[in-house]
């Protein structure tokens, strides 16, 4: 049986891990390359490294540094973060992603699905989509959650998918840092509408939190999660046999 | 030396990573000599089938290679580079493969089940333990991204997951292997394998 997909997400700038880190005995990482070890050896599914750089040099940085990872850690990695081209696609795939997820990329130009999807596969085009509630509507937001595009959130996504995305990131802006738990209201929206994997971000704040998310969400496929990771509020060891223990599927 | 063969199907470079990582050298390459030269080759490959089957024979690679077969050196196929060993797909029409292992790639049936199964899924063993899975244990999972299968193929199968119907996840016949998941993304099960695999020579499976 497929298992449930724990999902870290780090947020890269200039060659560091953004959010500070804190576990015991690993104080103070900033080298996504360890973490990312980290990580795999704890038992994470899948990796999204997410570039939050803004310039040229920080860009380049990011590539090295994701080679890097591909070269010591051998799991699914999904890339996001300032993928606007298929040639953004292509620098990321060369450096060892497996998937690369786009968002504002898609907005600004909603072709880049279809012609990505087209190059390297469905499987290899994740649509990160950051929605928030707006006057009882979901909304499609851009530049990092702070301006509304005006688009309806599942008729966006279910565009997306048409034109090729392989995979759904719902991170919702409503629940995010809350730490109260997934939007599972908008979760089953999306998965209602797609029949692509879903993955549930924003708002895991401790354990029960995705054993919720899986119990009442059958169709939702993974849960994405970054500073409570970091943090180490949630091992995902203890996530792992949490969720082996409530008969969620869960690799070990 | 294990060979990749590079005929423009996808990436390879977390393939050729996960062979410097359990300490084989690997080369990509389309180099008829350097696959003759070599102790094993993957047949790696992404996308579509009759897109990456026409590819294969444009390289010119699939005499050396069938040489090579012939010769008893190990060979291993991953993920659509798996499927390229079967007689044929039926991916966007029907078309042929290389048929080295008789059966043919099916679409998974989709009902209730979302396509392609991507995600990390559990291995049970068929026809006995196959030398590839020497050092891991039924029920370990390995990670998958496909929405075609292998069928009609019951006595090359050395394991299978369930996702809906029992999805052929391995299979070898002789010195001739394929893996439909991607050991260098299934973490230290699949370089387990990838070790087990690195251990076979001409005329020595394990």
């Amino acid at each position: 049986m497929i298992t449930k997909r724990i999902i870290p997400c780090l947020d890269v700038r200039d060659g560091q891990v953004v959010k500070g880190v804190n576990f015991e005995g690993l104080r103070n990482i900033s080298s996504p390359v360890e973490l990312a070890k980290f990580y795999s050896r704890c038992g994470a599914d899948e990796l999204v490294f997410y570039d939050i750089t803004a310039s040229s040099d920080g860009r380049k940085l990011f590539t090295d540094i994701l080679c890097e990872t591909a070269k010591n850690v051998f799991i699914p990695l999904t890339v996001g973060g300032g993928i606007n081209t298929v040639a953004d696609f292509d620098r990321v795939l060369k450096c060892g992603a497996d998937k690369v997820s786009v968002n504002s990329g898609a907005i600004r130009n909603p072709d880049l699905i279809g012609e990505a999807a087209k190059l390297y596969g469905d499987q290899c085009v994740v649509l990160s989509v950051d929605v928030k509630r707006v006057d009882g509507v979901f909304r499609v937001f851009a530049k990092g959650g702070r301006e509304n595009t005006g688009l309806e959130a599942i008729e966006w996504i279910k565009r997306g998918v048409a034109n090729g995305a392989g995979e759904i990131v719902l991170n919702s802006i409503d629940t995010d840092g809350v730490k109260q738990g997934f939007d599972l209201e908008m979760l089953e929206a999306v998965c209602n509408a797609v029949n692509v994997p879903v993955i549930a971000s924003g708002g895991a704040g401790k354990i029960e939190d995705f054993i919720t998310l899986f119990k009442t969400l059958p169709k939702v496929d993974a849960g994405l999660a970054a500073s409570i990771f970091h943090f180490g509020e949630v091992a995902i060891s203890d996530l792992k046999n949490e969720m082996q223990k409530s008969g969620i599927p869960a690799r070990i | 030396m294990t060979a990749i063969i590079d005929y423009g199907v996808g990436n390879l470079f977390s393939l050729v990573s996960s062979f410097r990582k359990i300490g084989e050298e690997a080369v990509i390459t389309a180099d008829p000599a350097l696959l003759q030269k070599a102790d094993r080759i993957i047949l790696p490959g992404v996308g579509a089938f009759h897109d990456a089957m026409e590819k294969l024979n444009a390289s010119g690679l699939v005499p050396v290679l069938r040489e090579q077969i012939a010769a008893g050196k190990p060979v291993m196929g991953i993920c659509l580079g798996m499927q390229l060993l079967f007689d044929k797909s039926f991916e966007y029409g029907e078309h042929k493969g290389l048929g080295l292992i008789s059966g043919e790639i099916r679409p998974i049936p989709s009902e209730n089940l979302k396509i392609p199964h991507m995600g990390w899924n559990a291995l049970t063993f068929q026809n006995g333990k196959h030398p590839l899975f020497a050092d891991i244990n039924e029920g370990d999972y390995v990670y998958f991204v496909h929405s075609y299968y292998a069928a009609d193929c019951d006595s090359a199968v050395i394991a299978t997951s369930e996702y809906g119907i029992d999805i052929t996840a391995a299979v070898a016949k002789d010195n001739v292997m394929g893996c439909q998941f991607h050991p260098e993304k299934s973490g230290e099960v699949g370089l387990t394998i990838l070790k087990a695999f690195c251990r076979m020579k001409e005329g020595a499976l394990c």
